[in-house]
């Protein structure tokens, strides 16, 4: 049997029951990326004794009968949330050589839970790209096919999970990036509710808007990380004191009844590929099939969201990004004639154009004279998004759109084009503004043998829904389990 | 244009960052083409509408002021790019 091809579910039950050795479940992944991380370069760092070390703990646990929710399973993290002595290096130049002296709260509750650390997961700089290819190391390929991008900014974790060379994976989600790689990638990421779970540890890009969630094969794994990863933590005065529920209780309860609101807007955007429009249209019967009620609703204001995002995101990103001096961590320039020029030469050779990019269009928007026109404005049509949401929810339980426009797109179409690469967020980006969770599943397949992902999206807590559905979908249809061809 | 190259300069001063002149001319360039396209939110009337800033209703979070277990001096010094004992080391500040 190989291991790596299984669930998270699947492979810890195997642990759990004595079935599967933790150390063999580990190194039937490290076997795995041995073979294809060549092709697909989702790692920015190996923790092999980490990881060895982990999976021992974890064989003592199932030995001790001390097993946990996710004893024994292997992870890939991507690489903007603080592992304790294991170098996180959002993969920046600025951050290249980071060893961070404390843990992010979502990895200890997953060390708590007895996982095992394969590995940090590429990205886009700072979270702050739709492709990877603003990785400062080096651009992840598409498992589904190597010459196009795995979607950003969580690629490195998306392209991990669908290429078996982990059994479930952390990203982070700002504007789509969480379920954008997962479309692209053809496998299941959740963004939860802003609040649900700790950002303490994740390296800040826009503190109102990033959210971490988990990536993985199936609907049952991201509730099973959900239960490990949720719930208050102190740690983060953004994180919300709500109750966690178990997300396993009703996954499999079906969908006889629930309202499934179809937003017009999004279905009539410009730039959606028809392959992706029937895809979903085919999926809303699948839902309808079962026993869901659908209907039309409106999100008066879509149209303003990429907008409103990039006015918004880069602000926050210009104020977080200040601390990045050259002077307690980080990358420091070699050479520079005093204070001021010090900040100013380690800053510009330390990130990459897309990040110098969004802190200057941040700075701007933020500067004085131009805060009402820019910022407040953006915060105003922040409300009326987040307003559309509120009203189309008084009529339906969930939400159901494209996750992305197209399928993934080639390496290199739109590096040239900023604003292009903006609009491929045009479906995730208004979920982050108005704060409400959405998971992309996958629900088909391109002419060319391309994932296309399916967005559901719930009320503020109410994932458990959102999961449900999304769980009726996948049970009904088997696009879940598609796999890329890669070598054995 | 909704930006020159002058502003994108003076831009790059308050984010402590530097361009070459050509690099400002592009960055002059795609900056215009987005703030060209965010201009599309003043289609909008947005009179008496109240700014998001946060989606909780969450506002000062206080916590008791008790000691808590905090980094040691080595750890928190073990990141920097230049440090004398217990001090990070910068560039003389006062002239």
């Amino acid at each position: 049997m190989d291991l790596y091809k299984l669930t998270l579910h699947e492979l810890r039950d195997l642990i759990a029951k004595g079935e599967v050795n933790a150390k063999d479940a580990a190194f039937s992944y490290t076997r795995r990326i041995g073979r294809v991380e060549s092709d697909i370069h989702a790692f920015t760092t190996l923790t092999a004794n980490a990881t060895i070390s982990m999976a021992e703990a974890a064989e003592k646990a199932v030995l001790d009968g001390k097993v946990g929710p996710l004893t024994g399973v292997p992870f890939a993290i991507k690489d903007n949330m603080a592992t304790k002595g294991i170098r996180t290096t959002c993969s920046s130049k600025m951050l290249e050589n980071f060893i961070p002296p404390y843990e992010s709260t979502v990895t200890s509750r997953l060390t708590d839970a007895g996982y095992v650390l394969l590995g940090k997961a590429n990205m886009d700089e700072f979270a702050m790209g739709s492709s990877t290819e603003n990785s400062a190391f080096f651009t992840t390929r598409n498992p589904w096919d190597t010459e196009r991008i795995p979607g950003g900014s969580s690629g490195g974790s998306a392209a991990a999970v669908a290429a078996d060379m982990c059994a479930a994976a952390l990203g982070s989600d700002t504007g789509g990036s969480i379920r954008q790689p997962a479309a692209c990638c053809g496998v299941v990421g959740l963004k939860p509710t802003y609040g649900r779970v700790s950002r303490y540890g994740l390296v800040a890009f826009a503190s109102s808007l990033d959210q971490i969630g988990p990536i993985t094969k199936d609907v049952e794994d991201s509730a099973i990380v959900m239960n490990v990863i949720g719930g208050h933590d102190p740690s983060d005065s953004t994180s919300a004191d709500v109750p966690l529920p178990d997300f396993t209780a009703h996954l499999k309860d079906g969908v006889k009844g629930l309202k499934v609101g179809i937003p017009k807007e999004y279905l009539i955007a410009g730039g959606i590929d028809q392959e992706v429009y029937l895809a979903v249209k085919e999926a809303i019967d699948v839902l309808k099939g079962m026993g869901a009620e659908v209907k039309d609703v409106s999100l008066p204001h879509t149209d303003y969201a990429v907008a409103t995002y990039y006015l918004l995101a880069t602000s926050e990103a210009s104020s977080n990004l200040a601390r990045y001096d050259g002077v307690k961590y980080g990358y420091r320039a070699p050479e520079f004639t005093d204070l001021l020029d010090m900040y100013k030469k380690s800053r510009s050779q330390g990130f990459g154009p897309e990040v110098k990019r969004r802190i200057m269009l941040g700075t701007y928007a933020l500067s004085s004279g131009y805060y009402d026109a820019y910022y407040k404005k953006a915060q105003q049509v922040r409300t009326l998004i987040k307003r559309d949401f509120d009203e189309a929810f008084k009529d339906v339980d969930i939400i159901v759109t494209p996750t992305a426009p197209t399928a993934a797109f080639k390496i290199g179409e739109k590096t040239d084009d900023p604003l292009q690469m903006y609009l491929s967020d045009i479906f995730t980006i208004s979920v982050n503004l108005a704060g409400i969770p959405g998971i992309s599943i996958p629900c088909g397949l391109t002419r060319e043998r391309l994932p296309i992902g399916l967005q559901i999206l719930g009320r503020h807590f109410d994932e458990e829904t959102v999961l449900r559905a999304a769980w009726a979908y996948e049970n009904a249809t088997d696009w879940h389990k598609k796999r890329p061809t890669l070598a054995e | 244009m909704k930006i020159t190259v002058d502003m994108v300069e003076k831009v790059a001063a308050l984010g402590r960052l530097e361009y070459s002149a050509e690099e400002n001319e592009t960055l002059t360039r795609q900056l215009d083409g987005i703030l060209t396209y965010v201009e599309k939110l003043n289609e909008l009337d947005t009179t008496g509408v109240e700014p998001t800033s946060h989606v909780l209703p969450i506002s000062n979070v206080f916590r008791d002021d008790v000691p808590r277990p905090s980094l040691s001096q080595d750890d928190a010094l073990g990141n920097a790019p230049d440090r004398a004992g217990e001090f990070y080391r910068v560039p003389k500040i006062i002239e």
